[in-house]
């Protein structure tokens, strides 16, 4: 390292903006893709495109698949959001605020969830969706993803209640609030900022999630966008452009949502990462 | 709260522990709270593992009883898989890759931008934009910037004046597209972390050091890695985590190809187990990768990040 002040700074922003060029370009190249006709393309993949041509990007807003596609995503990262936001604080609860026997081998029990990647059992877990007659039904997609993220989630709920005032609890206790009781009325409105930063993961691991879709769900209309997308591929498979304007459209939502969330999902990567 | 309470009940029997916590309304909460969670963790997570134990001991294409049992056999077919062998490699190649290139070029940028300016947090939000794309976006994208008529190594191919070159399509060299894609997509993550970890090391402390050691890099070196080091080994905890993991960026990238040179241990299961309904050989790499990963997690814990809190 130079010694030199201006040198530093140079190095710094050289490898802060080839390291930022290493991120963006390949996203760039995507967006622009979606308005170049394929010779375009071939010629220049990175440059502006001469004429911006809206048709790709209007076929695939215009077609009701496309639309169809992000709906069905939409429901079923929406329900695994609100059905592990409320699973996953109701047991955290219990095991922040009472004891009894045996809570805590529960506890370890549920948190071997955290250790092991969910495709390990797929097939099993197949077998099982299919058993309980839930393939090609968005149950069988949410069900199984709510489960998965049960262990993350109670880690966060968990060390969130333990640092909510005791004071609280105990003046609700002598009013005669119950547990239950004091659970909605009280601790859930005081945990917003966990139940965003729960909510915001679970939501973009099931919105991005590949593998369950694909095993679970088969006619075309109840396809997430994953899924969508990578029919729409098989179609399309010479025509970039096509193609590009498709992953755009799909990116250009999750990075919108990026944006407004970041917050919290530093703070769960934050949270995450100090608590492990 | 509880603690006293706990204590007081102590030397009462179990029934009337149970009484108490009925009265006190802890029996209802604990009866009202837990099992939602329980019982959705224990049928899609623990039975189908269990079931994964079971049926990996019998063939069976998913219909009709299962009773062709084979012993060990799906286990002896796996571990003489040639394929099954360059997968375990090349989910080898990834932790290397993730510990050897990832994690110094996230360290690297995260000791560049973790003091909080505005310019810092837009380089933090750019280099984490990737974290958050669905896996099979990302592979798309990349599949485009490596394919052979268009993309990055169109130009570079046209530039040198070379024939196009298919990066995805040679033995040699498509894992090492898969590997940028991977590097690309969670260097953000882990320079979160380490972020995080630098803000938090005390000011003063820094202070200190920059009174001892004249040279910047001194400081890096002597006080803000040994302090972050409990972040470095998370770090690679999760890296070895997420390698076992890596499914769906590989199906857009070459889905396993050329001549199944790429899969990882899970795409190999989905192409040798699921899309071939082999339940029972699916099951068994089930089973090989989750015990892999509970013992990879324990020894890990158990070596590295224990030792590390107790020093």
């Amino acid at each position: 390292m130079s010694s030199k002040p201006g040198m530093a700074t140079l190095g710094r922003a050289a490898v802060l903006s080839i390291a930022a060029a290493f991120v963006i370009l390949p996203l760039v190249a995507t967006f622009l893709g979606g308005f170049k006709t394929i010779g375009e393309l071939r010629s220049s993949p990175f440059g502006l495109p001469p004429h911006w041509d809206m048709s790709y990007y209007g076929e695939i807003l215009h077609n009701p698949q496309f639309w169809s596609y992000l709906q069905s995503s939409l429901f079923v990262s929406l329900s695994a959001v609100l059905l592990t936001l409320l699973c996953a604080s109701m047991a955290a609860y219990v095991f922040a605020h009472i004891r009894f026997f045996g809570s805590k081998m529960l506890l370890s029990y549920l948190l071997l969830g955290m250790m092991f990647p969910f495709a390990t059992a797929i097939l099993p877990l197949f077998i099982k969706i299919r058993d309980l007659g839930l393939l090609d039904n968005y149950l069988g997609v949410i069900l199984p993803q709510t489960a998965f993220s049960m262990a993350f989630a109670i880690v966060l709920f968990k060390s969130f209640f333990e640092q909510l005032p005791h004071e609280l609890f105990e003046a609700a206790y002598v009013e005669g609030c119950s547990y239950t009781r004091f659970f909605f009325q009280f601790t859930l409105p005081l945990s917003t900022p966990i139940l965003a930063t729960v909510g915001t993961f679970v939501f973009v691991q099931s919105w991005n999630n590949y593998l369950l879709p694909l095993v679970v769900i088969n006619s075309r209309e109840m396809f997430t966008w994953p899924l969508g997308m990578m029919q729409f591929r098989g179609e399309f498979i010479v025509e970039w452009n096509k193609i590009l304007a498709f992953v755009s459209l799909t990116i250009f939502p999750a990075i919108v949502f990026f944006l407004a969330a970041q917050k919290y999902i530093v703070a769960g990567l934050t949270r995450g990462s100090v608590k492990g | 709260m509880t603690d006293a309470k706990v204590a007081a009940a102590r030397p009462l029997t179990a029934k009337a522990r149970i009484a108490r916590m009925y009265r006190d309304g802890k029996l209802t909460t604990i009866l009202l709270f837990l099992p939602p969670a329980l019982l959705l963790f224990t049928l899609f997570v623990v039975t189908p593992i269990l079931n994964a134990a079971h049926l990996s001991l019998y063939r069976w294409s998913g219909f009709g009883e299962v009773t062709d049992y084979v012993g060990l056999k799906n286990y002896s077919t796996l571990f003489a898989h040639s394929i099954f062998h360059q997968s375990m490699w090349n989910s080898v190649k990834i932790i290397l890759a993730s510990i050897l290139l990832q994690i110094p070029l996230a360290l690297g940028l995260a000791l560049l931008i973790y003091r909080k300016t505005p310019t810092n947090t837009l380089f933090r939000l750019v280099f984490l934009a990737p974290y958050i794309l669905a896996e099979i976006a990302s592979g798309l994208i990349w599949s485009f910037m490596f394919d052979g008529d268009y993309g990055v190594s169109a130009q570079v191919a046209s530039a040198l004046s070379m024939p196009s070159f298919y990066i995805l399509a040679d033995k040699q060299f498509a894992f090492l597209a898969i590997i940028t894609v991977i590097v690309w997509k969670y260097f953000g993550f882990h320079m979160m972390i380490f972020i995080a970890a630098l803000q938090s090391v005390p000011g003063e402390l820094l202070e200190a050091a920059s009174l001892d050691c004249r040279k910047s890099w001194q400081i890096v070196a002597f006080v803000k890695l040994p302090l972050i080091s409990h972040a470095i080994k998370l770090s690679v905890f999760f890296s070895i985590i997420g390698s076992l993991q890596v499914f769906d960026i590989i199906i857009p990238l070459t889905n396993g190809g050329p001549s199944n040179s790429t899969h990882s241990i899970v795409s190999y299961l989905y192409t040798f187990g699921l899309t071939r309904l082999n339940v029972g050989y699916g099951s068994a790499v089930g089973v090989a990768l989750f015990l892999f990963c509970v013992f990879t997690a324990l020894t890990y814990k158990r070596l590295v990040i224990r030792e590390g809190k107790s020093a």
